[in-house]
């Protein structure tokens, strides 16, 4: 086997809020094409680490390069956050759903289009005209939204308010909004989470088609370990804020380190028992 | 006894009954000293004298009203359940119904303010008054675009209507500018000023920025109150050239070698010539600035104002510039504000600071919010609620403005998402069709 190009990598990482270091000197490389998990306990920076990233946070110091496949190089701590999206093409979702409430389940993914839509209507003047050059980039929108909703069996409830609709799907709708800003890499911070057992199923089915079929490098963050073990090909540990292990899923299962973190140390419980008896 | 007298539901006769006796039971221990007890004047002494017969009457009367105040709620809320439950109506029917109410109410209110000054051809006050209502549905849907669309508090946009008034008072007393010529550039002049305004609020959200919009409003108002050289300050500018129709002045004679308005139709000279010409010019106005919004609504730029209102967290993730957003939402909303700050002043002829100040940009803005927020058609309704209501209330004296925030409340306690608070989706991915009724029948029957 072959080891993948690198798309992103994580250097020397740290975000410090006040006195709080929420990531210590993190580096982590994604790989192109690939699923990547990002575990630990709560807490333990995973959000920050994904703030850091789509540029929510300016991190303290380190460096996010991010090789675009198309558009070269890219420092990911340089931009603002929209910029991440718009230009280096990392796309995230958030952990509390947020979604545009009250817009149709269409409107939520056209509004991702913004940027292509609002080049084709030169701002607005082509559109109020309702030139056909513009007519034929919203037709154009459309139709890439409801390839997306088909494929995540959503058509049906496209014309609904995304705000009424169930957890699950608008968990869902989330991701289809986001694919829709055509990510190269796309971080989903706690897809599963709400999810039933089969749409957990349905979910690690479609988190392998992204990445299997159409080539989309995913960064997940995931408590539910029936998709993150499934479905990564690589995961990354983090505990207060550190890298604790990193590896195959199998490896890092079998990580004392990991098993330490998550279930506390022997000597710790014992010494608690100790003293409560 | 407080659980008994708010009780939700009072199902049985027995339960209203036993609530109408609470209630009247509190209303006999207020009514004691209200009503039952008066002061009389006893040969120069205070004294006390009883009117229990009024009392008991009193009592009757809040028992019985309670009683048939219960039980029409009661009826409604059960007739609304009833129809729930059968109704099969799916969300996509009601959605269209909501549209087709509002598509229907949108044809009579264009037909109506056509026709209304052809009926009230000899009556100045209702045109005044009609064209009052357009002046703040313009300015309505001027702030809709802030406030309904991109969810932008702002408490001061009287500023940029006082910026479009002034704008056009100063452009044509001092460098004879004429209206037409004066209308873009005052409106382009009140967009800068909202692009003004929006570049420090840009990170303001919520109550902070109603805050320093506020603030802004106050600024243009207290500048153009005290720089006297520049404004006029308080005795505002006067003589300001009224509109003239495509060249004729509405004079009573005729100009050197011209034509006024009524020489060039050969008709009597009448002061209602221009009136009714201004009510038709903020009528077209008012038209254009809806067509305008509700094009750009169904944009990019427009859904780009509804997705930062719903969340701007989420529009930065999509790649989406907010600051731009912000600021064009601001420009376009000003330069609407400016519009009809020009025909403002135009109209009036006079302007001074005292026409923007801060209980305008309130009625304004209360205005978006009854009609409910991002509605078109329901700015319509509550700007015509809200400049009617004071009028009908002049019977009333200094009830008047009592009668208009009662109304104000009811309004917002009977639907508290505004009178017309359906949203029409800007795209469809299929086209609304209505369910036929006897294809739902047959489901029922099955």
């Amino acid at each position: 086997m072959n080891t993948p190009a690198t798309l992103l990598s994580v250097r020397n990482l740290t975000m410090r809020f006040g006195g709080l270091t929420a990531i210590d000197d993190l580096s982590l490389e994604v790989p192109a094409g690939k699923i990547t998990g990002i575990i630990g306990p709560n807490g333990a920076g995973k959000t920050t680490l994904f703030n850091c990233l789509t540029g929510f946070y300016k991190p303290t110091t380190g460096t996010l390069r991010l090789a675009h496949p198309t558009r070269g190089e890219m420092l990911l701590e340089k931009l603002p956050s929209h910029r991440v999206a718009r230009d280096a093409q990392v796309v995230r979702t958030f952990q509390n759903i947020r979604l545009f409430p009250k817009m149709t389940v269409l409107e939520n993914l056209i509004v991702a289009q913004h940027n292509v839509l609002q080049r084709a209507s030169m701002f607005s003047i082509a559109g109020l005209f309702k030139l056909p050059g513009y007519r034929a980039a919203e037709r154009k929108a459309v139709e890439r939204a409801a390839m997306w909703l088909e494929r995540l069996k959503l058509t049906h409830l496209a014309d609904d308010a995304a705000g009424d609709l169930p957890y699950g799907i608008q968990r869902r709708i989330e991701i289809a909004r986001a694919l829709c800003v055509d990510p190269v890499l796309l971080c989903l911070d706690e897809p599963a989470a709400g999810l039933n057992p089969r749409e957990s199923a349905e979910l690690n089915e479609l988190l392998l088609y992204l990445c299997g079929e159409l080539g989309i490098a995913i960064l997940l963050i995931e408590h539910d370990m029936s998709v993150v073990m499934n479905v990564s090909d690589h995961i990354g540990v983090i505990s207060y804020g550190r890298k604790i292990a990193e590896g195959t899923p199998e490896s890092v299962r079998n990580d004392p380190e990991v098993i330490k973190a998550y279930l506390g140390e022997d000597e710790e419980e014992e010494a608690m028992g100790g003293a409560a008896a | 006894m407080s659980a008994i007298v708010f009780a939700r539901h009072a199902m049985t006769p027995t339960e209203r009954l036993r609530d109408a006796g609470w209630v009247a039971f509190v209303g006999l221990i207020l009514g004691v000293p209200l009503i039952g007890l008066t002061t009389v004047d006893v040969g120069g002494r205070l004294g006390v004298e009883t009117r229990f017969g009024l009392l008991v009457a009193a009592v009757a009367a809040v028992f019985a009203g309670r009683l048939l105040l219960r039980w029409s709620i009661d009826n409604m809320r059960n007739r609304k359940l009833a129809r729930d439950r059968v109704s099969t109506a799916t969300a996509a029917d009601r959605a269209h119904g909501a549209q087709r109410v509002v598509n229907v109410l949108g044809w009579i209110a264009l037909g109506a303010s056509i026709a209304l000054p052809i009926v009230y051809s000899d009556n100045r006050y209702v045109v005044d008054i009609a064209t009052t209502v357009l002046i703040y549905v313009m300015l309505g849907w001027g702030l809709n675009v802030v406030v309904g669309l991109a969810g932008l508090l702002d408490l001061g946009y009287v500023a940029f209507y006082a910026v479009g008034a002034y704008s056009y008072a100063l452009l044509s007393t001092q460098y004879g500018w004429g209206f037409w010529e004066a209308l873009p550039v005052s409106g382009a002049l009140a967009a800068s000023f909202g692009i003004l305004l929006g570049y420090p609020i840009l990170r303001l959200r919520g109550d902070y920025l109603a805050i320093v919009t506020l603030g802004f409003g106050e600024i243009i108002r207290v500048i153009l109150v005290n720089w006297t050289e520049f404004s006029g300050g308080p005795n505002g500018i006067s003589s300001i050239p009224r509109p003239s129709f495509f060249g004729l002045e509405f004079t009573r004679s005729a100009p050197e070698g011209g034509h006024s308005f009524a020489s060039f139709f050969g008709l009597e000279f009448s002061a209602m010539h221009r009136l009714i010409f201004l009510y038709y010019l903020i009528l077209v106005l008012a038209l254009l600035t809806h067509a305008f919004v509700s094009r750009l609504r169904k944009l990019p730029v427009g859904r780009a104002w509804e997705a930062l209102r719903e969340d701007e967290i989420a529009c930065k993730a999509m790649g989406m510039n907010t600051t731009n957003i912000k600021l064009s939402a601001f420009a376009i909303g000003a330069m609407l504000g400016g519009f009809a700050g020009v025909f403002f002043a135009a109209r009036q002829g006079f302007i001074s600071p005292e026409s923007f100040t801060f209980t305008e940009s309130a009625i304004i803005l209360a205005i978006v919010v009854l009609g409910g927020m991002g509605s078109q058609m329901g700015v319509v309704l509550a700007a015509t609620l809200l400049v009617l209501i004071p009028e009908f209330g002049r019977n009333f004296a200094e009830y008047r403005m009592l009668l208009f925030g009662a109304a104000m409340v009811l309004i917002m306690v009977w639907k508290p998402g505004g009178l017309l608070s359906h949203r029409e989706p800007t795209v469809r991915l299929k086209p609304l069709q209505r369910s036929k009724p006897a294809a739902a029948g047959t489901e029922v029957a099955q």
